[in-house]
């Protein structure tokens, strides 16, 4: 029963529009019921279901039905194009400084693959743009996060800055920029440690790391398994730090993904890639479009719009 | 500070802005349950029951629907008392297997736990299980310093079934109380994967033919609805015994344990409030769903 595709389940409402020849109130709030559970079973947090439904809602009622769509099908047509605006288009830059290196910082709770994601980074970086990244191991925290990190480097031939867990990641990311630039390293990519969004202590040390290396981008690595809390996770990450970017990971499981959705509409920063696997190879650019029918599941209906 | 009777002071907030049962009573309720990740089938449900009750009960007051709201919900999490603790063997092996997707706290939560029975006087072996993910081996062995408990591994790469082989032997000849054997995280559409923890869990079952005693699949309490799909599966692959609820020290309030609970009739045995050796908890049903109202 549950996450049963959204084309089964407005089934009923398509018939019964069928032959009209303008969207009529009525018909939309029935289908609209249906895309909200959907939403919601998606994750997608119920505030931001909430003001999505009556926007579409208002878009909807009275069009003129377009010759090529049934009723039904121009309103689903309709909640796939906001949902895919919703999400930004397609984004899969990363910044690059004036004056090199280029300072990307990964921040996010604690599990959701900041450190892989590092490496992923930089093998993208230097595959895909020819850089040469410097990887850093600024989580001095969590017990071998920095062997974590150096088996990646070692794996992936990259170099990983590390001072040991005894000096504060502030000064480890500042020494860091220093040895980059002396080293000509392009990038610089601080993995710092996991960290609860509330946790003051933890928040105002992303702060003076922030004030120390001036971070041309700052990626928030957002689990793409999240629940209805990713909006305070996001929304708090952002207000501390102001994020430009997320990347949502494990992507490649079989969750919907609606936190996709919360993320950007409290930041309203790109999502700008998705992380596909554990391997450092794993990293794609994210699909906005591709993003709206699996969050709502229904590539069944897209297809169903497309013949049409 | 949060104590057993604490639900009911939050509750009141909710019953304080309404003093009638109505559809507006009840719209918040859900928002407030869906917002906790609940799940919309579970919350549905719930409310529909709680409508029923109300109607047969001709409750009209909002204060007098508080206990049965309560009621509802503390009945879902505890069937039964006994199994939500961990069944542990007087004087005899204990073998526990960690599950769980990436990055839930698997790893974690046996640090956790070792120091716990190591507080109690038992003798605990690690089995360092995750010899694919980067650090994995070294993560564990860092966790069995600081509680002082051996570690048994192989090196990274090596076959996770062989590594449990040896760490049941090891167990067996050192006289341990308490084997913790950590897994690689996976998700769970991955087959390969999952076809590689039977196989992790069969080799410990042959060795000792009830074992293990307990499969603990670890969630993550921001975890949304995916968690239900995570328990099918792993309930389906390795006979999961109880939940470790990890990261309830955030925002997130993991109420989808309800809908497991509820769907698949899994317990919570154990909560996870921080990163610190002391930070794992029983779980209690009251407090949790006392956790589900508060801000
Ligand atoms: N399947 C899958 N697993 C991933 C992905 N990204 C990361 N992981 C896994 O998720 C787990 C956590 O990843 P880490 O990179 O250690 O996460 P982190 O954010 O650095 O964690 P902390 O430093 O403890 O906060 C590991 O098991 C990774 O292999 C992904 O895109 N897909
Ligand atoms: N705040 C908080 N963090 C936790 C808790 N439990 C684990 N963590 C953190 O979550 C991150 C991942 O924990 P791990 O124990 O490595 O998770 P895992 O399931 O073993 O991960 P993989 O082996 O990569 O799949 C680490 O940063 C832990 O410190 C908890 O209860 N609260
Ligand atoms: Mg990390
Ligand atoms: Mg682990």
């Amino acid at each position: 029963m549950a996450f049963e595709g959204l084309a089964e389940r407005l089934q009923g409402s398509i018939k019964k529009m069928r032959g009209k020849g303008k969207v009529a109130e009525q018909d939309v709030k029935e289908m609209m019921r249906e895309v909200r559970l959907a939403l919601l079973e998606a994750d997608v947090n119920f505030k931001v279901v909430k003001k999505f439904v009556s926007d579409v809602k208002e878009r909807a009622v009275g069009q003129d039905i377009l010759d090529s769509l049934t009723p039904g099908q121009q309103v689903i047509k309709i909640v796939n194009e906001e949902l895919t605006k919703l999400m930004g288009g397609e984004q899969s830059k990363i910044a690059t400084a004036q004056k090199p290196p280029t300072v990307v910082m990964m921040v996010g709770l604690q599990g959701a693959g900041k450190t892989t994601t590092t490496g992923k980074l930089a093998l993208h970086l230097r595959k895909k743009h020819n850089r040469s990244p410097l990887m850093v191991a600024a989580d001095i925290y969590r017990p071998a996060a920095i062997k974590q990190l150096e088996t990646l480097g070692k794996q992936l031939d990259m170099p990983v800055f590390s001072l040991g867990d005894q000096v504060s990641p502030v000064e480890i990311a500042k020494q860091a920029i220093a040895k980059a630039k002396e080293e000509h390293h392009d990038y610089v990519i601080i993995d710092t440690a996991g960290r609860l969004h509330v946790d003051e202590n933890l928040m105002g040390e992303l702060d003076e790391i922030k004030e120390v290396v001036s971070p041309d981008e700052i990626l928030l690595v957002v689990d793409a398994m999240t629940g209805q809390d990713a909006v305070n996770v996001a929304q708090n990450f952002n207000e501390r730090l102001g994020i430009t970017g997320v990347v949502l990971t494990k992507l490649d499981g079989d969750t919907r993904g609606g936190a996709a959705i919360s993320v950007k509409a409290v930041t309203n920063t790109p999502i700008k890639f998705a992380g596909m696997g554990e391997k450092s190879d794993a990293l794609e650019p994210f699909h906005p479009e591709r993003m709206a029918s699996r969050i709502l599941g229904m590539g069944d209906v897209l297809s169903l719009i497309e013949k049409a | 500070s949060k104590t057993r009777n604490s639900f009911v002071g939050a509750m009141n907030d909710l019953v304080k802005n309404y003093r009638t049962v109505d559809e507006d009573f009840f719209e918040e309720l859900e928002e407030i349950l869906i917002s906790a990740d609940v799940g919309v089938h579970t919350v549905m449900e719930l409310i529909d029951d709680l409508k029923d009750e109300a109607r047969k009960r001709n409750i009209q007051d909002a204060k007098d629907i508080q206990p049965v709201i309560s009621e509802k919900l503390a009945e879902l999490l505890q069937k039964s008392d006994q199994e939500s603790h961990l069944l542990i063997k007087e004087n005899e092996l204990t073998v526990i297997l960690f599950v769980g997707v990436n990055g839930v706290g698997k790893t974690t939560s046996i640090g956790k736990l070792a120091h716990k029975f190591k507080q109690e006087n038992k003798k605990v072996l690690l089995a360092a299980g995750d010899t694919f993910r980067a650090g994995a081996i070294e993560q564990l062995e860092v966790w069995g310093e600081r509680v002082g408990v051996d570690v048994i591994k192989q090196q990274a790469g090596s076959d996770p079934a062989a590594v449990m082989f040896d760490a049941i032997q090891s167990a067996k000849s050192r006289k341990v109380d308490i084997l913790l054997c950590d897994t690689a995280g996976r998700l769970q559409n991955k087959v390969n994967l999952m076809n590689e923890l039977e196989k992790v869990k069969r080799v410990l079952t042959k060795e000792i033919p009830d074992a293990p005693h307990e499969v603990l699949l670890v969630l993550d309490a921001t975890t949304g609805q995916n968690a239900m799909s995570q328990a099918k599966v792993f309930q389906k692959a390795t006979d999961v015994t109880g939940i470790v609820l990890t990261k309830l020290d955030g925002t997130a309030k993991g109420g989808i344990v309800l809908a497991i609970r509820h769907e698949l009739d899994i317990p919570v045995k154990l909560i996870g409030l921080g990163e610190g050796l002391d930070d794992l908890y029983e779980f209690e049903a009251d407090q949790f769903v006392h956790g589900l109202f508060s801000d």
